[in-house]
């Protein structure tokens, strides 16, 4: 099993400086651009993301090619890149924004191109302070090349780019969570309808919200061809993807592969096994919102399809790994305390479910747990996600409230035991 | 203190960036912050001027993001993770030597007004776990030991700019990914330093 390099190439091949203009350009950099602009037909651009089948890298999977088409008519429309990048375990935007900015700027421009949008902005969460100086670094270079500004490389084109730094606030990875946050308002979502970004997006005109990692394949599948991307990978997950492996294995780190393979191979080649030559109790196959599969589902494939018909999701990519030692009732609690710090806190069943959940958990982990705590447990999770289904049917606006369900049906349905090992055996009196 | 002509020509430019006013409210809360070192009421009334919106509709802004501090912050806030990655790699040791060195419990800052200590939600450094943000500036692949040591280096050296690199290089350990790169550039706040808000500063060699 190798890695097959399409974005991450170019930071390979130039460690020390592939962030730089000069370095960009001199190795086939901003060629993408040149050609569509040479070509200057926006369908031809729109066709070859349809034909390379590239599904949103930022969690939910959505066809890109589907979702451009879907932008509605209007004067002012807007394309806002989505590096609010802070899913627990996920950290691939962040090598793509700090060591190939141009890259990024190259398929941001070649995007409003195709949508005929004027005005850009790269939304980068407030955490990534070195990523988002490289990022404007490279915006004012693109700028003084020629590349961004009126009157692009001389054509018509002309097109704005601000980059701009969130505060801290996980939901803002919501598309429209982080449409308000831009507007300079709290990052709470929207409902869905009347506000789906590509009629009713950033300042209620139509917008394109992508992600990073999607944005930035762009200039491969235009220089290659959509159809030589959809070569790569397997059927419904076309072409390669960016990985980040964290938790107990030897060598973490971002791996880009193309999908189809399993996950205990992905470990085994480029985690390098578990430390100390432990076993896998349980890992999360797309980030803390997804539920967790066992040691014992090593074999399942990195793909979106087999990933969701094993009842969790690919998400945004980030493989944590927890090996034999691991106690999994900490584990849970961590990822409960994480999304019930972040509910934005619009919903009453997330709001209050998820703080709920962190102080049972809590409870039970101190080791004043209750038998009871139980069914009070999937009490809670059936009324923020009802049936605790897979995929979650929710009572709140976003997905938010039903992520924190997932480490608790994880435990409930594969490690039972390990929750009631940590209850007391004797029920105490009541005083 | 009402906002000197300096900071005011800063956030004008900052407004310009954007379509509507508003959407400059992120960028000129993070100069509050830089101001006084947390959101002060005077600054929430300068940036209601600023941008048109009732003070109230600031404060319900600055009071949701958990990177706009209502209280004043030390020179150097300290923030370590704690999120999954971070829980199964043993974060619970750098927060306890955070904790023994500064004395401070989770938010609290010294009387010295040196450091802010926080436990924090994911900063996307899974791969070097656990790690610590100073000032926004990431180090990871932490030590109990390394901690502590860092934090007597910033104790007693008093750095004026915070740059990742250089804390990497000295106390840190496994990372995400390789840093080939060396940067120069990192943050005097604590605020993210960043060259739209102007905050981003760049150390002598």
């Amino acid at each position: 099993m190798k890695e097959t390099l399409l974005l991450t190439k170019h930071m390979r091949d130039f460690p020390e400086n592939s962030h730089k203009i000069e370095v960009y350009e001199k190795n086939n950099g901003y060629s993408a651009l040149k050609k569509v602009l040479k070509e200057d037909n926006p369908e031809n651009v729109i066709n070859e993301i349809k034909d390379s089948n590239i599904r949103g890298r930022g969690g939910a999977g959505f066809p890109t090619g589907v979702k451009w088409g879907f932008l509605a008519e209007d004067e002012d429309r807007y394309l806002v890149i989505n590096g609010d990048e802070s899913e627990p375990g996920t950290f691939k935007d962040r090598i793509l924004l700090e060591r190939d900015p141009h890259q990024l700027i190259e398929g941001v421009i070649i995007t409003c191109f195709a949508s005929n949008i004027k005005k850009a902005f790269i939304y980068i969460r407030g955490e990534y302070a070195k990523p988002a100086r490289r990022v404007q670094e490279a915006v004012e270079q693109a700028y003084e090349k020629g590349y961004l500004g009126d009157n692009i490389l001389g054509t018509n084109l002309s097109l704005d780019i601000v980059v701009h730094l969130g505060a801290g606030a996980y939901i803002c990875g919501e598309e429209t969570a982080l449409l308000n946050s831009l507007e300079g308002k709290r990052g709470e979502p929207r409902l869905k309808p009347p506000y789906f970004p590509a009629v009713m997006g950033l300042y209620n005109k139509p917008t394109l919200v992508n992600n990073v990692e999607t944005i930035s394949s762009v200039p491969w599948i235009i220089n290659n061809s959509g159809k030589e991307y959809a070569k790569l990978g397997v059927e419904g997950s076309t072409g390669t993807r960016i990985f980040s492996l964290s938790g107990h294995v030897r060598t973490p780190g971002n791996f880009e592969i193309e999908m189809g393979k399993s996950f205990g191979e992905f470990i085994d080649t480029f985690g390098n096994g578990i430390k100390d030559d432990k076993k896998v109790k349980a890992y999360i196959p797309g980030g803390a919102s997804a539920p967790w599969f066992t040691g014992d589902q090593l074999d399942i494939k990195m793909t979106i399809d087999d990933v969701a018909d094993a009842g969790s999701m690919l998400g945004s990519g980030a493989v944590v790994v927890m090996d034999e030692d691991t106690n999994l009732v900490y584990a849970a609690k961590s990822i409960v305390s994480f999304f019930a710090h972040e509910s934005c806190g619009q919903c009453t069943p997330c709001r209050e479910g998820t703080t709920w959940l962190e102080m049972i958990l809590e409870r039970i982990a101190s080791g004043r747990g209750r038998l009871s705590d139980i069914s009070l447990l999937v009490d809670v999770c059936d009324n923020i996600s009802p049936g605790l289904s897979w995929p979650p049917k929710m009572t709140t606006i976003c997905p938010l409230g039903p992520s924190a369900v997932s480490p608790i049906t994880s435990l409930l349905d594969n490690f039972s035991d390990e929750l009631m090992k940590m209850l007391p055996t004797k029920i105490p009196i009541a005083q | 203190m009402s906002w000197d002509n300096e900071l005011l020509e800063r956030a004008h430019k900052i407004i310009e960036l954007y379509p509507q006013k508003r959407s400059a409210l992120g960028p000129l809360l993070y100069l509050a912050q830089e101001k006084d070192g947390f959101i002060s009421d005077d600054s929430i009334v300068e940036i209601s001027n600023l941008v048109d919106i009732t003070e109230v509709q600031v404060k319900s802004v600055s009071s949701f993001y958990s990177m706009y501090k209502e209280e004043q912050t030390g020179t150097y806030l300290l923030s370590v993770c704690k999120s999954i990655s971070c829980e199964i790699n043993d974060s619970r040791s750098v927060i306890n030597s955070v904790k023994e060195f500064t004395g401070l419990e989770n938010y609290e800052t010294d009387q010295d007004k040196l450091f802010t200590f926080e436990e924090v939600e994911c900063i996307g450094a899974c791969g070097g776990a656990p790690a610590i943000q100073v000032n926004y500036e990431t180090v990871e692949g932490l030590t109990p030991e390394k901690t502590i040591e860092m934090c007597e280096w910033l104790k007693n050296d008093k750095p004026e700019i915070i740059v990742a690199d250089q804390l990497q290089n000295k106390f840190g350990g496994t990372q995400s990914f390789d840093w080939a790169i060396e940067d120069n550039t990192g943050s005097a706040y604590t605020v993210p330093g960043f060259q739209n808000i102007g905050t981003a500063k760049e150390k002598d060699n």
